[in-house]
């Protein structure tokens, strides 16, 4: 499975560090919100709004490198509008991957 | 130039806001996190530039551009590669950037927004000074030639030279041409291809996806074409 990195978080900073680390804390502080509000809409059956986290959540997997992961996530997306689940397990993976990242940078 | 940016993730207004700060003249005045705060500040404010969010909760980019009274140049900031084309249909938006953004992307869209402006002569304008001069100096064989703006009919890239075409003959210069790009007027030249700059006055005409200038014969790319029907005066 592919692992989150920091390359285009180091090519919009340019090399400034405060800049990065203001840009990580946030995404620490976006991303654990999303993911909660996905699992509840998810848990309430709510696959369309779903999908507009899953959207969001979709930037991020793009931010953090993970390329495979953008591409499931569009599919994820668009599945979810027409009530498709399939995808559920291998995206839960990627939040569980992105999360642990996320969570030991310092 | 005065720009806003609505985005209701902030990661993704940071990146804006970021890349703002390298554009010379390009001031972000203010950063909401939703349109309807957007649309209550910009009916007090002048704002030149917005950078719009179209997925976002309540009042949808798509809802927010219906909305406003007096349309101003829009960026559109989505995660939806889809919705370039249907981007299109409002005259005032300017550039689609599919998030995460790149920074060459944005560089690209700045381009295309100094082109908007000078098209619609609001002229308040952003990253590179427009060359005063009418001429360019080209070095060949360590001779500084002078080349008019008027002359120059189109300019190709070779690897990594480039090849001016003017009306009288034809130069090759090792250079790139993003560096040439810089050096021509907006208001006359246009990039059509990512091998194609051309001066669009002198086109004699565009037929399906390609242009006529003088004998040659230049492939228009889909991503080009939009700015360069945006630059004529149809009909």
């Amino acid at each position: 499975m592919e692992r989150p990195n920091l390359d285009y978080i180091k090519e919009i900073s340019g090399g400034n560090e405060e800049f990065e680390k203001r840009f990580l804390t946030i995404i620490q502080n976006e991303f654990p919100k999303e993911k909660t509000e996905y699992i509840t809409q998810m848990d309430g059956d709510n696959l369309e709004e779903s999908a507009t986290i899953v959207h969001k959540i979709k930037h991020k997997l793009g931010i953090l490198g993970l390329h495979e992961g953008y591409r499931l996530a569009i599919k994820y997306e668009e599945d979810l509008k027409y009530g498709d689940t399939k995808l559920k397990d291998e995206f839960n993976e990627i939040l569980t991957s992105v999360e642990e990242i996320i969570s030991n940078i310092a | 130039m005065k720009s806003i940016i609505v985005d209701d993730e902030a990661s993704a207004r940071m990146i804006v806001a970021e890349f703002c700060k390298g554009v010379p003249n390009l001031e972000v005045l203010h950063e909401f996190p939703n349109a309807l705060e957007a649309l209550k500040y910009i009916r007090d404010h002048h704002v030149d530039l917005i950078f719009l969010d179209i997925h976002m909760p309540k009042l949808t980019g798509i809802d927010f551009i219906e909305t406003l009274q007096n349309p101003t140049k829009i960026v559109l900031t989505t995660s939806d590669k889809n919705f370039a084309i249907e981007a299109y249909q409002y005259p005032f938006i300017v550039d689609n950037l599919v998030k995460p953004i790149s920074r060459q992307r944005f560089e690209k869209c700045m381009t295309k927004l100094e082109m908007a402006f000078a098209a619609s002569e609001e002229i308040p304008i952003v990253s590179k000074q427009e060359n005063p001069e009418e001429d360019l100096y080209i070095n060949i064989d360590r001779r500084l030639i002078k080349l008019k703006f008027s002359d120059i009919l189109l300019i190709e890239a070779k690897g990594d030279y480039i090849e001016i075409l003017t009306l009288q003959k034809r130069f090759r210069v090792h250079s790139t041409l993003k560096k040439i790009k810089d050096k021509l007027p907006t208001s006359r030249f246009l990039q059509i291809h990512r091998s194609y700059i051309i001066n669009f006055t002198q086109i004699i005409d565009i037929q399906d996806n390609s242009v006529l200038i003088e004998k040659s014969v230049i492939p228009i790319s889909r991503s080009n074409r939009p700015e360069l029907m945006q630059r004529l005066n149809l009909l």
